[in-house]
């Protein structure tokens, strides 16, 4: 019995975010590391990729918002937290199914609301470190630090989004093939379950 | 969903939004203690700890190139034997090595940095200043970036035109096949891809001197930072 939970829309938006991010990551590798940036060499060319990725992160999230109904619905579901978000934080046994959780537990929604402060972030500071002749000379300082550090947190979130789906199979097929099974959406998000009847979202 | 609950999400992100413009606008002076930070971290750490790591690479051209064989420094203006000198020449005259620090004005340092060449001091000695000199200015072979030193400035043992760094030739990355090294100065004193010396009279602002840098370039007394000197 499976509940549909990402439509194909949504599930392409995660995809094409991911691929840029990945490539933002790495290419990010080859610019800051010194041993891997004396391998990859390239400076110029990787550090255009670098940039050319960082403001293509927008791309995928424009067109869910602008175009897909079921994403612009998701947005506002992370975007809020209800009483019983509060609760699930403070639970140790959060995982019980005992608290009714929405479609997203306050963990995802704090990470959706992280991942799109941070990319405006880096974008905002990586604007004055493309152009540093627009700006004040010590903006262009206080833009490294800020893209540094926001991109040591980024790693970290990466790190805790990978490790999170790679414990949960049925969640990563839920990404892969927009269906989970309803006693894992009970299980995880009764609240969701509860109001989601067993078809597929309206829109692709 | 409708409007109930507390945004959090919209909280976060104008959050974020508020911290990441106040680290750009106030962010020097944690950057400096980063930096000062960084220096006591271990060496193989210094790669991933921010502020600590190695060198970063800044230009303000397409990195030019230059094959080693066609390489040639023009030494020119107040000078008893203008020409120029390849790499053959440069070897040829006294050579010098210093284990310095590279200090950014951006706030990174890389420590210990090996560095061989030719003293600009002897380099001068060996083409003869003339009378009336009291400067020496720089330009990069793609004629893009500018620099200059005073002519006491430019005789400092520490003061090198560098055809070696980090133990082989200089790459073309870090300016090669010739680039200059200041040692005591902020690293954009230290010009790269170093194709004209030109002896003359008078300071010419240089490129990021143009944009609001300090002509003067002292490590830990200039442009508002309290870098250690190097």
């Amino acid at each position: 019995m499976l509940v549909a939970r990402f439509s194909t829309a949504q599930r392409w938006v995660h995809r094409t975010l991911a691929a840029l991010m990945g490539v933002c990551m790495v290419t990010a590798a080859a610019l800051y590391v010194p041993a891997v940036s004396q391998v990859v060499g390239h400076r110029i060319v990787v550090a255009d990729v670098h940039v050319i990725c960082g403001v293509s992160l927008l791309g995928p999230l424009a067109a869910g918002w602008f175009f897909s109904p079921s994403f612009r619905a998701d947005v506002r579901r992370l975007e809020r937290f209800v009483p019983a978000d509060w609760q699930w934080l403070r639970a140790p046994d959060r995982r019980s199914g005992r608290i009714a959780i929405g479609k997203f537990n306050p963990g995802q929604k704090l990470n959706a609301a992280f991942t799109l402060g941070a990319i405006l972030v880096m974008l905002g500071s990586g604007l004055v470190m493309k152009y540093p002749q627009w700006w004040p000379l010590g903006w262009r300082v206080g833009a490294t630090l800020v893209h540094d550090l926001l991109a040591f947190a980024i790693v970290g979130l990466f790190l805790g989004h990978v490790w999170f789906a790679w414990k949960d199979a049925e969640a990563r097929r839920g990404m892969r093939t927009g269906a989970v099974s309803r006693d894992w959406a009970r299980r995880e998000h009764p609240a969701w379950a509860a109001e989601e009847p067993a078809e597929e979202p309206a829109d692709g | 969903m409708g409007a109930e609950g507390t945004p959090v999400g919209r909280r976060v992100v104008l959050g974020m939004l508020g911290l990441g413009a106040l680290g750009v606008l106030a962010g020097r002076p944690v950057a400096n203690a980063l930096a000062a930070l960084g220096r006591h971290v271990p060496s193989g750490l210094s790669g991933v700890v921010p502020g600590a790591q190695g060198f970063r690479f800044y230009t303000v051209t397409d990195e030019p190139t230059v094959a080693p064989g066609d390489y040639r420094l023009s030494v020119t203006g107040l000078v008893d034997h203008p020409g120029e000198l390849d790499l053959r020449s440069l070897a040829a005259l006294p050579q010098t090595r210093l284990v310095r620090d590279f200090q950014c004005v951006t706030g990174w340092r890389v420590p210990d940095v090996p560095w061989t060449g030719v003293l600009l001091s002897d380099l001068l000695d060996h083409v003869g200043v003339s009378d009336g000199a009291t400067a020496v200015t720089f330009r990069s072979f793609d004629g893009v970036y500018t620099e200059s030193l005073t002519m006491d400035q430019a005789r400092r043992p520490d003061v090198l035109v560098a055809t070696h760094m980090l133990g082989a030739p200089v790459t073309r990355a870090h300016g090669g096949p010739v680039r200059l090294y200041v040692a005591p100065m902020y690293g954009y004193k230290s010009l790269k891809w170093l194709g004209e010396i030109t002896v003359t009279n008078h300071i010419d602002a240089g490129y990021w001197e143009l944009r609001g840098y300090d002509v003067d370039a002292w490590v830990g007394s200039s442009n508002g930072r309290g870098d250690a000197p190097v």
